[in-house]
């Protein structure tokens, strides 16, 4: 970076994030804060697989329904590997429905409310098929089959298999095996989903406002459904409420919203409310895991043999395609360990229930759960303390290509794991664990080392066969005649603080302060074409983009300042707004540079006018990685757990706004405690959905998450221009391992154990209740081990 | 439909007269009638607590509350907070801690802290956790809001050391 600021880098300090003022005084403008001409409301499924026979709308009501939207084509995301099987997802349900929630008609009214009170006089006729629900049953022979395009259910299929698997394979001195069970999550942003098409007269173009992630895609995606040129669709992503994976897919009522405005030349919202949110805004994590590993004599893992299913719903995300969770599980389940040999089977299967979508941390969480739980039954059947286990198996060189063939960049996984283990003091805990168990109390520790596939750019998404491939950023800089900066990107944050770590970043190269800097971001008209805000890609690729571009405005500055200051560049630093010659009394403001280099050029030899500057960038990816540890206490009277404490030592390289990068690990932590312990979507046999309120899906509380002891290592990554590696989703990768392992640590002389999540009090009481025989630890008085 | 009541609605010193039907929600009245869009909803169920708004100085959740049940009352939103260009003590530890990701929760957040911390200045912190509590966020994982709710409170107690 910028060798003139050395004494003063924006880069790596704590400051106050530019985008809270307006948050804090209730100025943050967000979807549902503006107002319409037409309010939507859709009538959705109650059944979770039938044909629709009759739609009884009350007359006079304006009721949209399939039959409308004949010119409108269904979304139909593609997959050019894996043995996908496309499946088409009508605007709304085209004669079927295929889950609880499913849009099948809309109503549109003058208000909110009147458009509430005619939707639930729409009555829906529909035969009732059989419905099935969970991803193994649907795996059977038998099973209904919810898409004649998918036979068998199987949407989509990866296999991997090492050469000379089988022969290591049978080297084995031991076999250690988890069964792990994760079950359905809702990502829960605080604001629901809800969109906004205008349709400008004057123009004849609309505009979509709508709480996405990616407003270029929805811009591409809709216009194409539609039939409509791009150039006539504006897409603004204003204030987004979170979205975690959640806001990036398509929502096929955006789409309609469209359809509407363009239709009917008037305006036309819709606000999800939390019902909607939780039964048919996306859901993840529905997978069976099971894992078996072969162990050298000395405890070294040597193979890995994996199958995943897991359930992706209905239908196929858009843009990355019901393929994402089953085949990242696949790619990325030997996480941060060093073994040569995998087999991995991993199946995406369609059931009737609500689609599933990227969800911070994509299938990972799962993964680090039941890889992490093998490392601690193996530690167990080895006699090694679960610290030892990981020391031997964790990679210790790089670069260093996993089992699947992932590079892995420089990291510091065995060096995370040393700074929790020595913060945390097992064998202190150990002692203490024991004086508590004597007293009827029923402590665990667990431990969840794991890395974090960051910024990766084009050749990821190529390499999973995704016909669109959403990695290169785009940020163009540049400087108006009042001084004042814009960087245009194509990311579009929704909480990450991106406005601010972005500005920082430019403040260093430019040699002004930040909050001259105005990123602007969520506006399709504005902002160059990107692909948005997910895959904790933001800060390293958008990030990089941005520190190209301010490094080519930089040059042209020094170059202008040169001419003007009548010195090389290279004496010419940029500071506090100014150029100045080094060791002079000799300046010029960067507001006059910019004046001149708009009104003036033709006065320097070799300076284009304007002071703009683009860059792009596309990089491979990298890891970072992180070492969580939980100490928890178990009722087990009650089956409640309750976190004690929590440890993170991360990595994500240099830190451009450590107040920042603390704030995405603590949030993560709490999805993850969440994931860990409450949060569970309930389907019944029939596909109803019992979860549809927050009274019954419970995101955790201030009482439920701990304060988290935060450690910092810096291994910078080759792979990103800012050496800044992203952490967006690492909080919520290691947190349920940590969490459940610390719970089957506190049960362990009951001979319990627990391979599912969440792991509620009505399932650890179950596996308690289940014991063959009364433990001998039961209550106090009984003693310890 | 059914037929619209009178009411007036004070809000941030501000009186608004408006006509609603008897089902409206205070919140719906606040951000559509009265066009403060400051206070957010997040459930519509009384869970999430992202719609808290001060009625007669007490925490509410605004989509609980009819509209015409707040009828001359005195209420209190994020718009209200700061004093001109001076911000509120929360509001300005919010910013200080991070206490604040996405923002969508916040201004509920601010407003039940704002009228704990004025009815019970001395709260412990324990106390003041079980409150923070009744209020969902999905950013922050809880500790810096928790961090800020503590600075402020001890800014309005005057700077005496908490106890």
């Amino acid at each position: 970076m910028s060798t003139q600021s050395k004494g003063m880098s924006w880069v790596g300090r704590s400051i106050r994030r530019l985008e809270d003022p307006a948050l804090v005084t209730g100025r943050g403008y967000f979807t549902g804060d503006l107002a319409a001409a037409h309010w939507v409301r859709f009538v959705r499924s109650p059944v979770a697989a039938g044909r629709i026979v009759k739609i009884g709308a009350p007359e006079s009501a304006m009721v949209i329904t399939a039959a409308n939207l004949a010119s409108v084509k269904p979304i139909a995301p593609l997959l050019h590997k894996f043995n996908y099987k496309p499946v088409a997802q009508p605007i709304l349900a085209d004669g079927v429905v295929r889950f609880v929630g499913e849009p099948v008609a809309a109503v549109v009214a003058a208000s909110e409310q009147e458009a509430e009170d005619i939707a639930d006089a729409v009555v829906l006729t529909i035969d009732e098929t059989a419905a099935i629900v969970d991803g193994r049953a649907a795996l059977a022979a038998d099973a209904p089959q919810v898409h004649a395009t998918v036979p068998g259910n199987v949407i989509v299929e990866g296999a991997h298999k090492t050469d000379g698997f089988d022969a290591a394979w049978a080297r084995a001195h031991r076999i250690v095996t988890v069964e792990a069970r994760s079950h359905r999550q809702n990502a829960t942003p605080m604001e629901p989903r809800g969109g906004h098409a205008a349709y400008d007269a004057a123009s004849g173009r609309i505009t979509l406002t709508c709480a996405t992630q990616m407003p270029h895609l929805m811009r591409t995606a809709i216009a194409d459904l539609i039939g409509m040129a791009e150039s006539d669709l504006r897409v603004i992503a204003p204030d987004v409420g979170g979205g975690f994976g959640q806001k990036m897919s398509l929502a096929a009522e955006y789409v309609l919203l469209v359809w509407l405005a363009r239709q009917y030349k008037s305006s036309f919202a819709w606000r999800e409310d939390r019902r909607e949110n939780l039964i048919a805004g996306f859901h993840a994590r529905d997978q069976y895991l099971t894992l078996a590993g072969a162990f050298d004599a000395d405890a070294k893992l040597i193979a890995l043999k994996a199958d995943i299913i897991a359930n992706v719903g209905a239908y196929s995300c858009f843009p990355t395609t019901a393929g994402i969770e089953p085949l990242m599980a696949m790619a990325e389940l030997p996480g941060p360990y060093d073994f040569r040999h995998y087999e991995c089977r991993a199946r995406g299967v369609v059931t009737n229930t609500c689609t599933i979508a990227p969800y911070r941390g994509v299938s990972r969480p799962v993964n680090a759960f039941g890889l992490e739980r093998l490392m601690d039954k193996a530690a167990a059947a080895f006699g090694l303390d679960v610290v030892e286990i990981r020391r031997r198996n964790l990679v210790d060189r790089f670069p260093y290509t996993t089992a699947y063939g992932l590079e892995l960049d420089e990291a510091s996984y065995r060096q995370t794991l040393d700074v929790v283990a020595k913060a945390i003091d097992l064998p202190a805990f150990r002692a203490r664990q024991s004086e508590a168990r004597a007293q009827g109390r029923h402590l665990g520790i667990g431990f969840a080392t794991f890395c974090e596939r960051t910024g990766y750019g084009t050749a990821t998404f190529v390499e999973r066969g995704m016909a669109i491939t959403p990695g290169w950023e785009t940020v163009v800089v540049s400087v108006d005649q009042s001084g004042l900066v814009e960087a245009r990107i194509g990311a579009s944050p929704h909480g990450q603080g991106l406005r601010t770590t972005l500005a920082q970043i430019v403040a260093d190269e430019l040699g002004i302060s930040p909050d001259m800097i105005k990123v602007v971001h969520g506006d399709t008209d504005r902002a160059p074409y990107g692909w948005g805000t997910f895959a904790s890609r933001s800060l390293v690729i958008s990030g990089g983009a941005t520190l190209i571009a301010a490094r080519k405005v930089r040059t042209k500055l020094l170059k202008l300042a040169s001419h003007i200051l009548e010195a090389a560049p290279h004496d010419i630093v940029l500071e506090d707004g100014t150029a100045k010659v080094i060791g002079t009394d000799r300046s010029v403001p960067i507001a006059t540079l910019a004046h001149e280099a708009h009104t003036q050029s033709h006065l320097y030899d070799g300076i284009e006018p304007g002071l703009t500057d683009e860059g792009f960038y596309d990089p491979p990816g990298t890891f970072s990685n992180a070492c969580h540890v939980a100490i928890v206490e178990v009722d087990i009277e009650t089956g409640q757990v309750k976190i004690e404490k929590f440890l993170v030592a991360e990595d994500a390289g240099r830190i451009i706004n450590p107040m920042i990068a603390d704030g995405q690990v603590h949030g993560g932590v709490a999805q993850g405690i969440g994931n860990a312990l409450l949060e569970e979507i309930i389907y019944d046999d029939t596909g109803t959905i019992l979860t549809a309120s927050l009274a019954d899906y419970l995101p955790p509380t201030a009482r439920d998450v701990p304060e988290i002891d935060m450690h910092h290592l810096t291994t910078p990554s080759p792979n990103s221009v800012t050496e800044a590696k992203g952490l967006g989703e690492g909080g919520t990768i290691g947190a349920p391992a940590a969490v459940i392992n610390a719970i089957n640590d506190a049960l362990v002389a009951f001979g319990v154990t627990i391979d599912e999540i969440p792991a509620t009090p009505q399932r650890i009481r179950a596996a308690l209740r289940n014991l063959s025989s009364p433990s001998p630890l039961w209550g106090a008085e009984k003693g310890g081990v | 439909m059914s037929e619209k009541t009178a009411i007036t609605l004070h809000i941030n010193g501000r009186d608004y007269a408006i006509a609603v039907e008897p089902r409206r929600t205070l919140a719906d009245a606040i951000r559509e009638d009265c066009g403060q869009t400051g206070t957010h909803l997040g459930c519509e169920h009384g869970a999430c607590g992202a719609c808290t708004v001060l009625v007669d100085g007490e925490p509410v959740r605004a989509c609980l509350m009819f509209a015409v049940q707040a009828d001359g009352k005195s209420i209190r939103t994020v718009e209200g907070l700061a004093d001109g260009d001076t911000l509120h003590p929360l509001q300005q530890a919010f910013m200080e801690h991070h206490g604040l990701q996405c923002g969508f929760c916040t201004p509920g957040f601010l407003m039940l802290a704002v009228g704990v911390l004025e009815r019970e200045p001395d709260i412990s912190d324990d106390d003041l956790l079980d409150v923070l509590s009744s209020n969902l966020c999905r950013c922050t994982g809880y500790q810096n809001i928790v961090k800020a709710v503590r600075a402020a409170a001890q800014q309005m107690r005057g700077n005496r050391p908490a106890r």
